[in-house]
């Protein structure tokens, strides 16, 4: 069977196992759509966390920023594990026992007032739509790429898969059938991960492997090999990053902390049924996402190692199979600078933009592009870094079927954050907007079906946003992060962790955060021209990726000060902290 | 107040002093294995080798994301048998 129709294959057979799952486990109440009737076991919710959490962009991004990164990237491997040992530890467990169904009810109650939780609501629908808005992009993307059709058509099949299990399913649906997705996912990553390992080094776990030498008889390991032959080529050595570690610092901080802040990761621990299965369960939540995450970082090095050495100085007619496999895709080009026929590899861009293919073919027989090409530097190749995964299974010469699962895990790990994030959005319009504040009278079937309509309101909003994507969404993805750790963590952390912290002294800190940060993000990515966005203008040199750190710092003075000036909160409230302090009785707290 | 409760409330706050002062330790490993080892003190560990890994960048890379997943296992273990001494387990 030819590749196409492998992928075709396991696609169909992948969706077909989500529908079933979906139409199986169907939410009846709007506990078992909000909570999956919070009965989930901590190892099935770690793996459904697991799925929620890894986007398209760790799927297929991530190992290819971190190979053209080095050590910059590990600002993603720390942020975005790191939160979780925040979340087991500091919110979780308190979430959980508090027992309502989403963080807008936690920061209303805690604070006793609808203004605040308005507030929240406010911050977790841009923090959602900021996301979901890129995901579905990535969901039309990755279908483009392995389906062949257009990249709307692909958004709007998206949008009818997601619609069946998120609009039936409930956190319920949601939930199982992101188990499937992660097993997926995961098996999708790490088969070729294993073979490119072994290929280069001889040891097949690429956790190891990073670490061994290079199995061409130099006896160099794979990180020496890689420094010495990038800065052969005029780059920085790949263990050095270029950014300063005030911004590494920054960024990795935000990241975490944005992780602990996420509503739709929070959500997940309301599904458990005790507060200690929300620690376990974090746990496992990141033992299923560092098995990823720790061979991304090797996947990274091996592909860049191997691009180099397989690209680099070589003639365009010898070039590999997967090179110009993936020029026919779009997602490579070669302008040949000096007419000798040799690809050259090399800092700097080689034309201007992303390449705009024109007819015919070049002395080589290379495809031609239009773009002007940049003469300053030696650089010939351009290259999309989702390539690094991508091309994978063919570098390893892995069979069809794995480029056919790779294709099924890309879309595994779009559509499960998507759903994720769709569901928060939901929940927050149809229990925090209009039972809790608007019509506290509404009846349980009157909930279950609004939350249907909301879902399906945000589908074809976030699809509309996929569609047509506003120039600022691949800008903004430090907005979630940002605001998150800049707006949602404080409140609810101090509503944990100080009995003293008062309704007046939340909402000030909230909406400083969420001011500060939105303003310094929106002024560098949005407003000012892209030259004005360097290290010398930025506050403390710290760049719009890590400002959430400052923006949650403001938060927590702006609190505490707010706080001593205002009256204390009343007593009742001291007795609820108390009792989110003490597991014991979380599993009724759920019927109150 | 009832005896009973006083007792049950006493017993509730030394279960959070001890919360604290785990969380304290724990959180101070989760930042010298993150923030310290791989970032603030990259430079000057990267001069040891752990196989083929500068020891700051397998921190970066590898090594904090092994002990973020042990310090949430230890702290979930450690917290069940601090609740069932005070018997306020769920």
């Amino acid at each position: 069977m030819s590749t196409q129709n492998l992928i075709y294959l396991f696609v169909a057979l992948s969706f077909a196992l989500y529908i079933g799952i979906a139409l199986w486990t169907r939410a009846g109440s709007t506990k078992e759509f909000y909570v999956a009737g919070g009965g989930v076991h901590p190892v099935v919710n770690g793996m459904a966390t697991a799925a929620d959490w890894m986007s398209a962009a760790s799927f297929i991004s991530m190992a290819g920023l971190i190979a053209f990164m080095g050590y910059d990237g590990s600002v993603y491997l720390m942020g975005w594990t790191g939160g979780y040992v925040m979340l087991a530890l500091l919110l979780a467990p308190y979430l959980r026992k508090f027992g309502q169904f989403t963080v807008p009810d936690f920061i209303g109650t805690r604070y006793y007032s609808s203004l605040a939780r308005t507030v929240a609501v406010i911050c977790l629908i841009f923090i959602s739509f900021t996301y979901i808005a890129g995901q579905m992009r990535g969901v039309g993307i990755v279908f483009s790429r392995f389906l062949d059709v257009s990249v709307e058509m692909g958004v709007i099949i998206g949008m009818a898969i997601v619609f069946i299990y998120a609009v039936l399913g409930g956190m319920k649906g949601i939930t199982y059938t992101q188990v499937a997705q992660y097993c997926v996912l995961i098996f999708a990553y790490m088969v070729p991960a294993f073979f490119i390992s072994a290929m280069i080094t001889g040891n097949p776990i690429p956790q190891l492997g990073l670490g061994s030498t290079v199995n061409d008889g130099s006896g160099m390991y794979v990180l020496q090999k890689l420094d010495s032959s990038l800065q052969a080529m005029g780059f920085p050595a790949y263990t050095n990053g270029s950014k300063s570690m005030i911004d590494v610092f920054c960024i990795t901080a935000a990241l975490m902390i944005g992780t602990a802040g996420l509503p739709h990761v929070i959500v997940r621990f309301f599904t458990v049924p005790k507060a200690s299965d929300a620690r376990k369960s974090a746990g496992w939540a990141l033992i299923f996402i560092a098995l990823l995450y720790t061979t991304a970082p090797a996947v990274a090095a091996f592909a860049r190692l191997n691009f180099n050495q397989s690209v680099d100085q070589t003639a365009y007619a010898e070039a590999p199979g997967w090179f110009k496999n993936w020029e026919k895709n779009n997602l490579i080009a070669w302008v040949d600078k000096n007419e000798d026929g040799k690809m050259e590899v090399g800092k700097g861009d080689p034309f201007k933009g992303s390449p705009e293919y024109v007819e015919g073919t070049g002395a080589s027989g290379q495809r031609l592009v239009s773009n002007e090409v940049l003469t300053d530097n030696p650089n010939e190749v351009y290259l999309d870094k989702d390539i690094m995964v991508l091309a994978n299974p063919e570098i390893a010469n892995l069979p069809g079927w794995v480029i056919a699962l790779v294709a099924a895990g890309g879309l595994a790990a779009a559509l499960s954050t998507a759903a994720g994030l769709l569901l928060v959005i939901s929940t927050a319009v149809s229990h925090d907007l209009l039972k809790s504040t608007f019509r506290p009278n509404i009846s349980e079937k009157g909930e279950l079906l609004a939350a249907r309509v909301a879902a399906t309101a945000a589908i074809v909003v976030a699809g509309f946003l996929g569609i047509y994507p506003p120039g600022w969404v691949a800008q903004v993805v430090a907005f979630a992060f940002g605001l998150a750790a800049a707006s949602l963590f404080p409140a609810i952390f101090l509503g944990i962790f100080s009995k003293s912290m008062n309704r007046e002294g939340a909402i000030a800190g909230m909406v400083t955060g969420l001011v500060f940060t939105f303003s310094y993000i929106a002024y560098f990515k949005l407003i000012a021209d892209p030259s004005v966005n360097v290290a010398e203008n930025w506050l403390f040199g710290i760049s719009p990726e890590g400002i959430g750190v400052v923006g949650m710092v403001l938060n927590f003075i702006v609190a505490v000060v707010v706080m001593k000036m205002t009256s204390p909160p009343p007593a009742e409230v001291s007795r609820l902290v108390d009792s989110i302090r003490v597991p014991r009785g979380a599993a009724d707290a759920h019927a109150h | 107040m009832s005896d009973n409760e006083e007792t049950e409330n006493a017993g509730a706050n030394a279960y959070w002093k001890e919360n604290i002062r785990l969380l304290l330790t724990l959180m101070a490993i989760w930042f010298l294995v993150s923030f310290g080892a791989g970032i603030l003190f990259r430079d000057f560990l990267d001069q040891f080798m752990i196989g083929g890994f500068p020891l700051g960048f397998w921190f970066a890379q590898q090594g904090s994301i092994y002990i973020f997943i042990v310090l949430i296992f230890y702290y979930a273990w450690k917290m069940k048998k601090i609740e069932r001494h005070y018997d306020l387990d769920d």
